[in-house]
């Protein structure tokens, strides 16, 4: 039995409504844990005063300098002491998931066993960046709840400035749009970066995010360093079973308004069947006796969108990979930026694939650690060094897929463009 | 030995295993690990499930349920009794928080939708759903928040709960908050996000021994704050006719305090998408601002959001997210729907923003 607790009026009302509620689940951990009565205590203040009263500081673990997340309270009496002395410490370990957050139950009991021994008994699956939080613990039992979490084969995720925690979607596991194995990309990427994501000593945060297809579930194009977004360059695949299926209970009007009207290049077309062509990079499928679709796969720009709405019926290629973006980012400080496309087409299904990756991550990182600014995250120092720069040092060919369009202003000095135009010709004579 | 030399040995000190990344092979459901990169199409059966076919003919369904993301060790000991005791003792999480249970029999469906319910667990969020709202850590754990995040997020998620539990959306519905201006919670189609209203207030005495005073200055993204020596102490100034109110300054340097009670309002975002389905990624953009940072349930950013949904909801065709609807029906006919005001503060004036003004003829009347 903990202490009483605390009245907290504002906070009961949180307790009404039928989304299941944190402070309820709060209040059952509060029923052994004075730690999580003064937890509710100071969250009540928070609640009246509408001020937060946690700050930072330095906690760790033996041999790594990031991954928890020090919490002291600020929240005092006259004389200093905290007014809510059983919660004036509260850590966060952040610790990676399996790719695609699959568990067993066995696994997440032995969670709660090790977080109710060391810890407030909070957990958040997951946290924005992907790592299982385990919310609230004392400088003291921060050591003793990683030891549990090492031994189970867990390791810490990344604070600070640092490679963080990374996230990839269900994918090749249970999706069939999955272009490539995204598990397999995201543990060889990640773990070639344990230094970085456990010793934080990066210019700022570098996040890696992994997407099996264009529909990019990991919202990896606004919030990674570095979006692997998988895609395809052969032409859609059809299966007429599943097209007739779709066909058969959508209808004509849903077919034309809601896939042909939405495609956002138009090269999905809707044929009477004696009109369809043929040709190598035609993809076709007849929904009815009478008409069939034809895809022009040249000018599909791989968005997802027919796939979405007739799953099974059309289906990506087979020639899979992914297009690597760079530089995505939220607001501060110069504003939210998308990753911009840096590699277009990657094939990851060899190791000899997944190698270049990894090392072109590595030369990502260790430009970026030199050349960043403090605080200054990879769109922000691509933005003040121009792409072109970038691309140079990492060694890699521009591509017009790399632009929404050529410059739109003459304010660059163009007198190596004959030596560029040799460059590119003895690659192309060379191929 | 004495004792003072004994106490003071080091302790033997357990190194860490860098293991990294673990491998999901062995927490996969069998017939994931069995059917893994050939899957040939799914359906949904019904709202929060999820039904996949292989191209070996195998066929597993997912339950999705809502949690409170924030979770007690009860809670999470409920799920696994249920994903023991109903599906096949193996689940996952979505990116949204929700939880999936993946069970290789039709039959085990029901009961286990069932139990799910009848626990608290609301099961949805799937397909054209308004599913649960990304989420940060507010005023529970963060150091810098401007408010709360998870009673953000269960006040609203009352309000939308029926819409979760259904697919009556014209396209799916991602919703995020972010208790500061970083935003962390992303961007979604509908984003709620606090936007400060006044500078930091600056506590003199503290900025010399708390902040690395050139690093605060570097942060700010409009260059309005400049050393200098107040009360004879080394401090910050800030050009409040510059200051955009951003909160960028406050996280390395606490005694430039952005947040406050009454002055720190909640903005409404939206249109932001992630997906390249139909157009491009889109940044989302904010639409109202101002409003009460009023705790415990914020009923002035509910009454927003769902007023901005049922619109939405009502006006929307198939497949249009929230901004492939405001493309079709332009931003004068957004804000006339939702009667929401467009203010000055709506235009955007900072770097690149001529892009955003309107060089064209292209106005619907």
């Amino acid at each position: 039995m903990a202490k009483k607790l605390h009245d907290t009026p504002n906070l009961d009302q949180l307790e009404d409504g039928p989304w299941p509620s944190f402070v309820t689940g709060l209040k059952e951990l509060a029923k052994d844990k004075d730690y999580v009565v003064d937890l509710l205590g100071q969250l009540e203040e928070s609640y009246k005063t509408r001020k937060g009263y946690w700050k930072g500081g330095t906690v760790g673990v033996y041999g790594y300098g990031g991954g928890v997340i020090p919490r002291f309270t600020e929240l005092k009496n006259e004389d200093g002491t905290p007014k809510f002395k059983d919660a004036a410490e509260f850590h966060t370990l952040r610790v990676m998931p399996p790719p695609g957050m699959h568990y067993d139950t066995a696994t997440l009991r032995q969670f709660c066993d090790i977080w109710d021994k060391h810890g407030s008994g909070l957990i958040a699956f997951h946290g924005q960046s992907g790592d299982i939080m385990f919310q609230g613990a004392t400088t003291d039992n921060v050591q003793k709840a990683f030891d549990e979490f090492n031994e189970m084969g867990f390791d810490l995720g990344g604070a600070g400035p640092a490679v963080r925690t990374s996230m990839s979607c269900v994918g090749a596991a249970r999706c069939e749009q999955s272009c490539y194995d995204e598990a397999r990309a995201h543990r060889a990427v990640l773990n070639t970066f344990l230094d970085d994501i456990h010793r934080p000593s990066l210019p700022y945060k570098f996040k890696f995010k992994f997407s099996g297809c264009p529909n990019d579930c990991m919202n990896s194009v606004q919030r990674a360093d570095m979006a692997i977004i998988g895609t395809w360059r052969d032409n859609i695949r059809t299966d007429e079973a599943l097209a007739k299926k779709w066909f058969a209970k959508h209808g004509m009007d849903e077919l034309v308004n809601d896939v042909v009207a939405r495609c956002p290049t138009k090269t999905f077309q809707l044929k009477e069947i004696g009109k369809v062509k043929a040709g190598e990079h035609i993809s076709s499928v007849a929904v009815s006796d009478t008409h069939a679709v034809e895809i022009n796969n040249q000018d599909c720009v791989r968005c997802m969108h027919c796939i979405n709405v007739m799953t099974g019926a059309l289906a990506a290629g087979t020639d899979k990979g992914a297009t690597v973006l760079v530089g995505g980012k939220s607001h501060l400080k110069i504003g939210g930026l998308m990753g911009t496309v840096v590699i277009p087409f990657i094939k990851l299904d060899t190791d000899e694939g997944v190698e270049q990756l990894v090392d072109f991550a590595q030369r990502t990182i260790e430009f970026f650690a030199e050349n960043a600014l403090e605080h200054e995250r990879t769109g922000e120092m691509i933005e003040r060094i121009g792409l072109a720069n970038f691309l140079d040092a990492m060694e890699i060919d521009v591509d017009p897929a790399m632009v929404n369009s050529p410059r739109m202003n003459p304010y660059v000095r163009t007198d190596g463009w004959d030596d560029e135009v040799a460059k590119i010709n003895a690659k192309k004579n060379a191929a | 030995m004495n004792q003072a030399v004994q106490a003071a040995a080091p302790a033997q000190k357990r190194k860490p295993k860098e293991t990294g990344v673990p491998d999901n092979k062995k927490y996969l459901h069998p017939l994931l690990a069995k059917n893994y990169g050939n899957w040939k199409y799914h359906d949904r059966p019904r709202p929060g499930v999820l039904h996949h076919v292989s191209h070996t003919g195998d066929e597993v369904w997912s339950v999705r349920a809502g949690t409170q993301r924030q979770m007690d060790v009860y809670t999470i000991r409920k799920l696994c009794d249920i994903a023991d005791n109903f599906a096949e003792g193996r689940v996952r999480f979505t990116i949204r928080s929700n939880i999936e249970f993946i069970v290789s029999e039709e039959a085990k469906v029901a009961p286990l939708i069932a139990e799910l319910e009848s626990s608290g667990f609301p099961v949805g969020g799937t397909g054209n759903s308004v599913t649960m709202i990304a989420h940060t850590q507010g005023w529970l754990h963060c150091d810098i928040p401007g408010t709360d995040a998870s009673g953000v997020v269960k006040a609203l998620m009352d309000e939308l709960y029926d819409e979760f539990r259904r697919e009556e959306m014209p396209n799916r519905v991602h919703l995020s908050t972010s208790c500061c201006e970083i935003n962390c919670g992303g961007q979604a189609d509908i984003a709620i996000i606090v936007q400060h209203t006044k500078p930091p207030k600056i506590n003199h005495d503290l900025v010399a021994n708390v902040c690395e005073r050139p690093a605060v200055v570097a942060r700010c993204p409009v260059a309005a704050i400049r050393p200098a020596m107040v009360n004879g102490k080394p401090s910050l100034e800030i050009d409040e006719a510059k200051c955009m109110c951003c909160g960028a300054c406050y996280p390395p340097c606490p005694p430039m305090q952005i947040n406050d009670p009454e002055y720190s309002k909640l903005a409404i975002w939206v249109g932001g998408k992630n997906s390249n389905a139909r157009g491009k990624p889109t940044f989302m953009k904010m639409v109202a601002s101002g409003l009460p940072n009023n705790a415990p349930r914020w009923p002035e950013v509910a009454e927003v959001v769902k007023n901005i949904i049922s619109v939405y909801k009502a006006d929307a065709r198939p497949w249009e997210r929230m901004a492939d609807w405001i493309d079709r029906i332009g931003w004068p006919r957004f804000f006339e729907k939702t009667g929401l005001p467009f203010t000055k503060y709506l235009i955007d004036d900072w770097r690149g923003s001529r892009a955003n003004l309107n060089a064209s003829t292209h106005i619907r009347f």
